[in-house]
């Protein structure tokens, strides 16, 4: 016989995130997940989902939060961080490398809980290379329109044509060691202080 | 940054023997109380110990203390009681470290709401200047009545349990009669939330670290009722903490680092450097605050209510001088007996002394031996004397721990705290 499903709580204040992650869960079978996104009503929520497994990320405050509840409460089982069975070294330093950290309710077995901590790791991960390459995209269009901005500046004020403005920021750029986006920013920084 | 213009008197760096690590990772909190880290970094007293010190940001002390356990940091920025707590093994991940080194006193304050704050001068005709057992005495009164009328009880929030906060609160309140486990709600709010909380009305009041107080203040929703000099002056608030097995494996690194932050302390606590302290310390990348307020705080001087009044502390700070560095045993035990008070550990002779190993004097005074430092004559004291009193007027006396913590009146039992939520 199966054993039963585990009772899953994501608290994730990045829905995109929670959203990765629930949707792994929910490949692998896990239905009873719910995302707390607030940190408001922590302790009323927890109360309603009372799960078995609590996956919050390391970045969340709410960390704290969570430690003082598990102090004083009765009303949640008494939850203890994954930390404290060390059995699984390797497990752990991927959650803690990932940024995840899990509390799981006292006496469930390592075995049940590690394939939810291994998905919450690998989505964790999926969602800070897509985060990263996002990022990069998003500064070389950046990077791309200040180009566009000085050249358009540069034809203006000094009369030359496009591949002239190009070439003589690359030039610059590359006496004085620096990147052209750089280059680009002075000088649109220059023509906003001369009021052009 | 550019480090100012103090470093030039730096010797060369030293070099650290043998397979010693000449990098220590150390995680911190922003809080101001990092000044003695930062100034090791920015300064160079660290370099010029041969050591590569890196500050690491992270945002709860359950990270600090995870990533303690498992080896991203080496050392860190903590709270004095959490290094009790891992040792007695409570908490949620009770990896032991311990610590040699404090990092100064003082910062820590109590803020009310401004709505609440208004209550306690309409019903006990308060001006604004009386002292914090007066103002814990006017909320007293404003609870009761508000318990008579069947209102809730006001929600306070602290930043962990187990924090100078916590405890210095709870001692506040209980000084003037208010059971912290049954007249008000106590709950948990990481400090750079604190303002929001109150101005949101999700919290009533909080105890925590600078610059937190007079931003609550500053932005108008809160009122600073309580400072930490006002409950017990020399109270112990962040250490040093330190990963057992770094320590055994790195023994000269550890005592290289204790003697740069014993310089970069005497350095914090010079007030001709508190310009550049405030300007280091307001980087993104520390506390993110304004150099201004930063100075003004490093000063003592309190904007304490949004009507303008200011109350002025001397030794609000203090990251060198009193002693302010070393770790007292008979202040882990007093860390303890609050503990015991509590209800988060019950007492036990053999527990009393687990608690106190969590403090390293021993370290201290190996690491500092050969500086020109006075130490104090012994590794504890009774504390609470002449111009360091406790708001309630009582002293500690480690050797009589059992009938101090016997004879507060107000108490919990442990496992009967109740659920506040």
């Amino acid at each position: 016989m199966a054993p039963p499903f585990l009772r899953v709580a994501v608290i994730d204040e990045n829905a995109l995130r929670a959203a990765i992650l629930v949707e792994g869960l929910r490949a692998a079978g896990h239905t009873e997940i719910e995302v707390i996104a607030s940190t408001a009503s922590l302790l009323r929520r927890l109360t309603e989902i009372d799960p078995d497994v609590i996956i919050i990320d390391l970045q969340n405050p709410s960390r704290d939060v969570l430690e003082q509840m598990f102090q004083v409460s009765r009303v949640v089982s008494r939850p203890v961080a994954m930390f404290v069975d060390q059995s699984d070294g390797d497990m752990i330093q991927a959650a803690v490398d990932a940024g995840v950290s899990a509390y799981i309710v006292d006496g469930l077995r390592m075995e049940r809980v590690k394939p939810i901590v291994d998905m919450a790791v690998s989505r964790f991960n999926a969602f800070e290379r897509l985060q990263r390459e996002l990022d990069t995209a998003k500064s070389q269009l950046e990077e791309r329109k200040i180009i566009e901005r000085a050249k358009g500046i540069l034809m203006k004020s000094r009369g030359l044509g496009e591949e002239e403005a190009y070439a003589l920021m690359r030039q610059t750029a590359m006496n004085e060691k620096r990147r052209m986006a750089d280059i680009a920013r002075s000088v649109v920084t220059a023509a906003a202080l001369l009021g052009q | 940054m550019t480090a100012p213009a103090t470093t030039s008197g730096l010797a060369r760096p030293a070099q650290v023997r043998g397979n010693e690590a000449r990098l220590v990772r150390a995680g911190f909190i922003p809080l101001i109380d990092i000044a003695v880290l930062v100034a090791a970094v920015e300064v160079g007293f660290a370099a010029r110990e041969g050591l590569e010190l890196q500050l690491i940001r992270d945002v709860s002390w359950s990270n600090i203390r995870d990533r303690l356990a498992f080896r991203q940091f080496d050392v860190a920025h903590m709270l004095s009681p959490m290094a009790v707590a891992s040792v007695l093994g409570i908490g949620s991940n009770p990896y032991p470290s311990f610590a040699p080194f404090a990092l100064g006193r003082g910062g820590n304050a109590i803020t009310l709401s401004i709505a609440l704050y208004r209550d306690m001068q309409a019903m006990c005709g308060l001006k604004g200047d009386e002292d914090a057992l007066t103002n814990a005495r006017a909320l007293k009164d404003v609870i009761d009545r508000r318990r008579a009328e069947g209102k809730p009880p006001p929600v306070f929030a602290m930043t962990y349990p187990f924090s100078s906060h916590n405890y210095e609160f709870r001692f506040w309140m209980a000084s003037a009669g208010i059971h912290p486990d049954r007249d008000v709600i106590m709950t948990v709010v990481p400090p750079p939330l604190t303002a929001d909380a109150l101005a949101m009305g999700a919290i009533d009041g909080f105890c925590v670290n600078a610059p937190w107080n007079i931003m609550a203040v500053e932005s108008g929703v809160g009122r600073i009722v309580a400072t930490k000099p006002d409950i017990w002056p020399s109270a112990p608030e962040k250490v040093l903490g330190v990963r057992p097995d770094w320590a055994e494996a790195n023994p000269e690194s550890l005592m290289r680092l204790i003697v740069a932050l014993d310089a970069a302390a005497r350095w914090c606590d010079t007030p001709e450097n508190h310009a550049d302290l405030a300007v280091m310390l307001s980087g993104e990348n520390y506390v993110g605050a304004s150099p201004r307020m930063l100075e003004r705080l490093l000063a003592g001087d309190l904007t304490v209510d949004p009507d303008g009044r200011h109350r002025s502390i001397p030794g609000y700070f203090t990251f060198h001088g009193q002693h302010a560095n070393f770790p007292w045993l008979s202040q882990a035990l007093w860390t303890y007996s609050q503990m015991v008070r509590w209800g988060q550990v019950e007492h036990r002779a053999e527990q009393a002394a687990v608690a106190a190993s969590a403090y390293r004097p021993d370290i201290y005074r190996a690491a500092l031996a050969g500086a020109a430092i006075a130490f104090p004559p012994a590794d504890s004291k009774v504390e609470g004397l002449q111009n360091d009193g406790f708001i309630d007027g009582r002293i500690f006396d480690p050797a009589r721990l059992d009938a101090y913590i016997g004879d507060f009146k107000l108490r919990t039992e442990p496992g009967t705290s109740n659920t506040p939520f």
